[in-house]
């Protein structure tokens, strides 16, 4: 840790500021701690109180906060982002914008060549499923949250609707997956209208608590909704997708058997994994093409002032409702793969966690970004089964590196906004000024 | 006053719970004729521009605003957006809002949602390419660049507006309110952190305005060299009531106007005074 130090311009008052932060921290540890741990009471054998001191423990603890602020500080400064531009070199930062120009490509070309690179790895397939549903999802929220700035924590309730709209209509009506597919996306959408009608006015702390309890209640009705939703067993028996009508099965209407190949359980899961990759991918096209069309110009104007945009005769109320009911119309496609690759479906699946990993991987893109959330789903879900190894240890482990690339990159991976129109140049515009919406 | 009026306010009157911040106010504005509404800080004047933009409901009286085409619209009805929308009223604001994230051309393609959103047929025309709607959006960018030319900011048209300078942003603002091609045109204080030669060229900006398009311009100001040099009318407020309206020179030698800025703030007095000399 002597880096920073000698990069810092001045280290004489970069060292004393450093040392007066830490020591105000220790301070308040010291006070609150002091009386949680450093006095110790309890009720005697008689009723009366008892106590004793645990200076030791006590002090030891300030010193860990002590220890820990430097420690903090110090990586802030190292690899925050005030000091980023002037730490990394030219030379470097122009092969970095070079990485950034073929990173979508290269990605791309990477993620389709997935199925033949890894043929015989189902557990790398399946994940892969996994990394790509969580794409989709964390497009759709950015609709949401990222582009009109409304902070949305009850996205899993779309996931949900579009899960259970396929579920239900292909188990009852027997329907295949391409016309309930749309039908999820719809159902799911106009949900997303539903819910957007009563929230409409709330901004911020409020439109995120409503939105959180709309997911729960969600999925509390699917559980006591017995005789539709099966309740907390769940829809079972889902139908597989077939490839456009062939069943991808070892039957001999089936795919295999068509071509006249030998069958194989793998065919169905690069199918599969190009399902979502095409579902994933038109939910990238369309947000990107809606972004520059009217309504995607005015979701961003409404995330950074929404009185503004009242002043420039722009009805809030459904440009709100649009961007909610497109976020939700994504999220209801990606329920409907879900629902068809798991052939089964229950409300444990449909957890506030499971908003709270989606919204995360939003922030942690940076909001706004279609490549920063792709990157985001990578790490998030890659990293976390990554890290399996680590048993008991995997949340803490995990949660550090989230913290550590928050201080790192407190906007997000990928920290600067396009412009949707230019005249002569399109200039990366720096997060810093782009604002994060307010409700 | 009788000329042809395009805003007449009557008997307006605006209370936030026991404060009345305007009190019986009633006065007209003239087609293509810039009208200047002035008073101490506090008087009522942001209030008022609230209640003709539909930010504030008002607790009594009329706002009317009759178009070109003798189309009479009662302001006080119609909320928010509305009014931007139908009644063709746009407005800047005292502390500037603009959508800092967004490029100047952004936020001046952004005034023009209505249009856009019409020519993209409601966003499905637009999804599909439709040359309808490309042919729109190109003139949508023609007249944003347009407006990026007269208020002299063309060469940062895809710098973000939250990098600009005060002034800068102010004239920004004027262009993104005039791409929504307003009947009037309402500015709270434009010239507010101004220097000299900036306050010039919006003076300069504003009568071209006038002029040349023929926008009804209703202002707020305190800069008095701007004020006077540019209204053909001027009303002045003092704690929520009108105490005294005219042309330039009435105003200013009207002693209930020196003596409201000489009650509120003696350097605004002083420069009333000496705009006169
Ligand atoms: N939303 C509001 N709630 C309560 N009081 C308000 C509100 N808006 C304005 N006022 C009061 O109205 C009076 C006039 O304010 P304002 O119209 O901003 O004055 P001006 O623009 O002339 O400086 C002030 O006393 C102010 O406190
Ligand atoms: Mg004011």
């Amino acid at each position: 840790m002597t880096a920073p130090s000698t990069n810092t311009a001045k280290p004489a008052t970069g060292i004393l500021a450093l040392l007066k932060t830490a020591f105000i921290n220790a301070l308040v540890a010291l006070v609150l701690f002091s009386l949680m741990v450093g006095i110790r009471t309890e009720a005697g054998s008689s009723g009366q109180l008892t106590y004793w001191t645990r200076f030791g423990e006590l002090a030891s603890l300030v010193a860990i906060v002590f220890g820990g602020s430097i420690v903090i500080e110090l990586l802030r400064q190292w690899i925050g982002p005030t000091g980023a531009e002037k730490l990394v070199p030219p030379a470097l930062q122009s092969g970095m914008s070079l990485i950034g120009r073929y990173l979508t490509p290269a990605l791309l070309i990477f993620t389709l060549l997935v199925p033949v690179i890894f043929y015989d790895q189902r557990y790398i397939l399946d994940l892969a499923i996994l990394v790509l549903t969580y794409v989709m999802l964390g497009w759709g929220l950015n609709v949401v949250v990222g582009l009109a700035g409304l902070l949305d924590l009850g996205y899993v309730a779309f996931y949900a609707v579009g899960a259970y709209s396929y579920g239900l209509l292909a188990t009852n009506f027997g329907w295949s997956f391409w016309i309930c597919l749309p039908l999820a996306g719809i159902l799911a959408a106009f949900w997303g209208v539903l819910l957007g009608f009563p929230v409409l006015r709330l901004r911020g702390d409020y439109l995120a608590i409503v939105t959180l309890a709309f997911g729960e209640i969600i999925r509390l009705v699917i559980i006591n909704w017995q005789e539709l939703t099966g309740g907390p067993n769940g829809v079972s028996g889902i139908p597989r997708p077939t490839f456009f009508g062939i069943p991808l099965d070892n039957s001999d209407e089936g795919f295999a058997a068509r071509l006249g190949i030998e069958y194989s359980p793998t065919h169905r899961i690069v199918f599969l994994f190009y399902l979502i990759l095409a579902l994933a991918l038109l939910t990238n096209w369309v947000t990107i093409r809606l972004r520059r069309l009217p309504i995607g110009r005015a979701w961003e104007a409404l995330r950074e002032d929404e009185v503004a945009c009242r002043a420039l005769g722009i009805n809030t109320t459904t440009t709100k409702l649009t961007a909610f009911a497109t976020g939700a119309m994504f999220g209801g496609f990606a329920g409907a793969f879900f629902a068809t690759r798991q052939g089964f479906i229950s409300p444990e699946s449909f957890t506030f966690q499971e908003s709270a990993l989606v919204l995360a991987i939003v922030v942690l893109g940076g909001m706004g970004s279609q490549l920063g959330v792709a990157l985001a789903a990578l790490a998030m879900i890659g990293g976390f089964e990554l890290f399996r190894g680590l048993e008991t240890y995997r949340m803490l482990v995990f949660g550090m590196a989230m913290v550590l690339i928050m201080i790192w990159r407190p906007r997000g991976l990928i920290g600067h906004r396009a412009p949707t129109v230019f005249l002569t140049k399109a200039q990366a515009i720096s997060s810093d000024l782009v604002k994060e919406g307010h409700g | 006053m009788n000329g042809d009026k395009i805003l007449t306010v009557d008997r307006l009157t605006m209370r936030f719970g026991g404060i009345v911040a305007v009190q019986d106010l009633s006065f007209d504005a003239e087609r293509k004729k810039i009208t200047a509404l002035i008073g101490p800080n506090g008087a009522g004047k942001t209030t008022v521009f609230n209640c003709i933009t539909g930010f504030y409901k008002p607790s009594a009286g009329a706002i009317r605003l009759a178009h070109d085409d003798g189309r009479v619209i009662a302001l006080e009805r119609l909320n928010d957006f509305r009014i931007a929308k139908q009644a063709k009223v746009a407005r800047t604001f005292q502390n500037i809002r603009l959508f800092p994230g967004m490029t100047a051309l952004e936020n001046l393609m952004v005034a023009q949602h209505n249009a856009l959103m019409r020519a993209s047929g409601f966003t499905l025309l637009g999804l599909v390419g439709a040359p309808g709607y490309r042919d729109a959006e190109k003139r949508a960018i023609d007249l944003a660049t347009d407006w990026l030319r007269r208020v002299n900011l063309l060469d940062r048209a895809d710098d973000a507006a939250g990098n600009f300078a005060y002034g800068d942003q102010r004239r920004l603002e004027i262009a993104r309110a005039m791409c929504t091609e307003p009947a009037l045109l309402c500015l709270d204080e434009p010239a507010a952190g101004l220097n000299a030669r900036e306050s010039a060229a919006l003076s300069e900006l504003l009568l071209s305005i006038r002029n040349e398009l023929g926008t009804s311009i209703l202002l707020i100001e305190h800069d008095m060299s701007v004020v006077m040099e540019i209204s053909d009318h001027i009303v002045v407020m003092d704690h929520g009531v009108k105490i005294a309206e005219g042309t330039p020179r009435e105003v200013r030698d009207d002693p209930k106007v020196i003596a409201a800025y000489l009650g509120a703030d003696e350097e605004e007095a002083v420069a009333v005074m000496e705009s006169g000399t």
